[in-house]
């Protein structure tokens, strides 16, 4: 499964840990939620870089304590439809402002990668190679947003205000017929 | 009407590339059903039992004369000459090939039409009262506050994959014709004490298996509030609302479930994080989608003038229409007209090509240009100068579109039934159509005074059953079709689910079965001028109990 | 008529496999040759568990032809081959009712 990060294919550099076996200490290493609420110290204290597999049933609220301590977050998306993830996307990058790698997992599609993006996903494990290759082009598909959102996208209302306050070509007024 | 800008329109034209994309990648196998669904979805692309169905969104129900003529055209070149409007402001082409949908969706794009979000777990086409700008009873124009709905619920990166589909409707008016009270959000705009104007915010109605009248969370919002208080609420659904049923995973379980109070409290929360932020509406946004909306170039005139007043002492026929489907309008010498598409035997809200394109001629002769659509899936003509009703009745009547029975027995809200839709228990339309027919006689139906009658073909209630007056909703037994009757529902400001009438009815027996019901009603009302829900209301229904199903 | 992809295999009668065409939505069923026709009467009808199985794998693994196979019951008035019930009547036959005409204005 291809990793995007910045828009390239790149290695993943994190090891998968699973519920009980042990962290290398020296390694990049995804641990699950439970995991790392209860092994924080002894986590932390590790050389290597710590990321966390966060659940989209659990509160992300509990993860805001270890905030400074992991370096990435991964969100799960179980399939095309369950859309909880990006919720806690926003809530992380907008209101706890956190600045590590969010990584969108699951079953991530092209048709997803706006989306993801806008929410403030910055890295994802991509299901088809083909997708992965097309990363660039689906990003770039839309020039124009209309909400505000973890991307730094200004509303489309503030656009309009920017444009008629500087006198800048305002968006033009037309007649639809 | 709202003018797209070039933001607009360069938004919708990307995203018919994108669809275009997508259905070549299907086409070719590149993307599989499974995933491709969730897609079509979401530019309105059904598979129904004959072919795809493509649902177009016309925003807060308001079209242009050239928006009518282009839905005409694809009526024509892509589909059988004919479109559905439906009872959320949408219309719906039956025979549309997947092949053929992205270049439809370019002409359609040509004219700022779209299918984006009638469809899938999403927020959908924002509605609104079909009188909004013109009703003497509203305080002001709704729709603007649909457009800048519309415009942050489009896209949106976080709630474009909900639980499960989410509808909001406003209202600014005294009477509630946006049936608020039945939508995941409702919005009511009003004036609080100090006569500050804001929206009284109602979550949790809706129609459906389960079906709930509304409960108001915030009693008095004030509109710089807007869009943080519908972000906070869809931002609390998105992640608590119920995904392991999809019966369970609308917002009003979770709203039923939490208690309004409960759910309430942890939207305010949520918004207490949000409102000072990005979304916090500066006036001047508002006032600048407002400029966008162009109203008429009114010309001063009085009401009642004499051509009219002529017209309705010669022309009998003309004021039977005139006091059934003229109403007034807030500016002196015009009227808002409202265009049935239920003449008898017709399936209800069907408009061929020719239809439309005729009214998008009348619309430029006498209605500067503008026509709404209504939940009702009638067809309004909003700004119609007084003096020129009776040429525009003529002309009406040519097309068929002049009946006079809207509001009345005969106007009925049917879904589409088991004749095009996949999830279908029974057929509606011919059901409708049969009742129109044993309801033709006008002078009887104007007699009956306003009833409504609504069929859904199965629980998911597109007819809105639940609401209507009768309301019939299509069950199977056996193979074979059935229908339960409920009594006294209504969707307006006094909003009530319907009562059982008993057993459900054949398909061969609904008709007789609200001809009694119907007759029923006209020996028990008090006066005649006893609406047939307010005679339910006062002696509930065991009366109707008694009689349909002791003669059976 | 419960809808028939939720349907549970219990073949009883006469069955066929059908499913709407990917490029139109035209409806189709599937022959003997496992292809999609229009043409009910080339459908393969078949008349036990294992048969409607197989067929309708073949059906479902062919996701580009056609879109949400199932199992639809058939009626065999001696050779011909009628749908079942109402929903598959109207699926082959259209609508109930004369669609809306021109008026010729
Ligand atoms: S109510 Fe049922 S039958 Fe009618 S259109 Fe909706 S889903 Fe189809």
């Amino acid at each position: 499964m291809p990793l995007v990060k910045d828009g390239q294919i790149v290695s993943d550099p994190y090891l998968r840990v699973l519920d009980d076996a042990p962290a290398p200490d020296d390694t990049a290493a995804i641990v699950p939620a439970a995991r790392l609420l209860a092994d924080a110290g002894e986590l932390t204290r590790r050389a290597g870089p710590i990321g966390v597999l966060w659940p989209n049933d659990q509160t992300i609220s509990e993860l805001e304590p270890y905030l400074d301590k992991v370096a990435l977050v991964a969100l799960v998306f179980p399939n095309f439809r369950d859309g909880r993830a990006y919720s806690q996307a926003r809530i992380l990058r907008e209101r706890y402002q956190f600045r590590g790698e969010l990584r969108a997992t699951g079953q991530v599609l092209r048709d997803q990668f706006l989306f993801l993006v806008r929410a403030g996903f910055d890295s994802f494990e991509v299901v088809k190679p083909a997708d992965a290759q097309a990363f660039k082009d689906a990003i770039h598909r839309y020039s124009v947003f209309y909400q505000p959102a973890a991307d730094g996208q200004l509303s489309a209302f503030r656009r309009r205000a920017i444009a008629h306050r500087t006198g800048a070509a305002s968006p033009s007024v037309e007649r639809v017929r | 009407m709202y003018h797209y800008d070039d933001f607009d329109r360069t938004l919708v034209t990307e995203r018919v590339s994108e669809f275009r994309d997508q259905v070549a990648r299907r086409l070719s196998g590149a993307l599989t059903e499974e995933e491709f669904k969730p897609l079509r979805l979401m530019n309105g692309v059904y598979l129904q039992l004959h072919a795809y169905m493509l649902r177009i969104a016309i925003p807060y129900g308001t079209l242009s004369s050239e928006q009518m003529r282009t839905l005409a055209h694809v009526a024509r070149r892509y589909d059988r000459n004919y479109g559905h409007f439906t009872t959320r402001q949408n219309i719906q082409f039956n025979w549309i090939k997947l092949e053929e949908l992205p270049d439809a969706m370019t002409d359609l794009a040509r004219g700022g039409l779209h299918g984006m979000q009638t469809s899938g777990n999403c927020v959908r086409n924002i509605t609104t009262d079909q009188w909004a700008g013109v009703a003497p009873d509203e305080i002001e124009d709704p729709r603007i506050w649909a457009e800048i709905l519309r415009q942050h619920s489009t896209m949106h990166p976080e709630f474009s994959f909900l639980p499960r589909k989410f509808k909001i409707a406003l209202t600014a008016a005294t009477h509630d014709r946006a049936a608020i009270r039945v939508h995941d959000i409702g919005l009511r705009l009003h004036r609080n004490g100090a006569g500050e104007t804001g929206f009284e915010v109602i979550v949790g109605g809706g129609l459906g298996r389960t079906p709930f009248v509304g409960k108001t969370i915030k009693p008095f919002l004030p509109k710089r509030d807007l869009l943080s208080y519908v972000e906070a609420v869809l931002r609390v659904y998105n992640q608590y609302g119920r995904r392991d049923n999809i019966y369970k995973a609308r917002i009003k379980i979770l709203v039923h479930e939490l208690g309004a109070e409960k759910f309430g409290a942890e939207v305010d929360a949520e918004w207490q994080k949000i409102k000072d932020g990005a979304l916090a509406l500066d006036p001047a946004f508002a006032a600048d989608v407002a400029a966008r909306f162009v109203y008429p170039d009114y010309e001063k005139l009085a009401d009642g003038p004499a051509e009219l007043t002529q017209a309705r002492k010669n022309d009998t026929e003309f004021e039977r229409w005139f006091k059934n489907s003229v109403s007034s309008h807030k500016v002196d010498g015009y009227a808002i007209v409202t265009l049935s598409l239920k003449p008898e035997g017709a399936p209800p809200g069907d408009a061929t090509a020719e239809q439309m394109d005729a009214i998008a001629d009348l619309a430029d002769r006498h209605s500067f240009g503008e026509i709404r659509v209504g939940h009702e899936q009638n067809l309004v003509l909003p700004h119609v100068a007084q003096r020129d009703l009776y040429a525009l009745w003529q002309s009406l009547y040519k097309i068929g579109v002049a009946t006079p029975n809207v509001g009345l027995v005969s106007d009925i809200i049917a879904c589409p039934g088991l004749d095009y839709c996949s999830l279908a228990n029974t057929r509606s339309i011919p059901v409708a159509q049969e009742l129109t027919r044993r309801f033709g006689d006008l002078a009887l139906a104007q007699n009956l005074g306003r009833l409504h009658i609504n069929i859904s073909g199965c629980i998911n209630a597109c007819g809105h059953h639940h609401v209507g007056h009768i309301g019939l909703l299509g069950v199977e037994k056996n193979g074979e079709e059935y229908y339960q009757i409920t009594l006294g529902g209504k969707a307006d400001e006094d909003a009530r689910l319907g009562a059982l009438l008993g057993p459900a009815v054949k398909y061969d027996d609904v008709a007789d079965v609200v001809e009694d019901v119907v007759a029923t009603y006209v020996e028990l009302r008090e006066r005649p001028d006893e609406l047939f829900v307010d005679t339910v209301k006062r002696i509930g229904i065991e009366p109707f109990k008694e009689r349909i199903y002791a003669a059976r | 008529m419960t809808a028939p992809q939720q349907q549970k295999l219990k073949i009883t009668g006469p069955v066929v496999v059908t499913a709407n065409r990917l490029g139109d939505g035209a409806v189709v069923y599937f022959t003997a040759g496992k292809k999609w026709t229009t043409r009910i009467e080339d459908a393969a009808v078949v008349s036990t568990t294992p048969a409607a199985t197989e067929f309708l794998q073949s059906a479902i693994a062919d996701d580009v032809g056609a879109v949400g196979p199932y199992i639809a019951p058939v009626r065999l008035e001696g050779a011909t081959i009628k749908p079942g019930n109402l929903r598959e009547s109207i699926r082959l036959q259209g609508p109930t009712f004369e669609l809306p005409a021109s008026f010729g204005i």
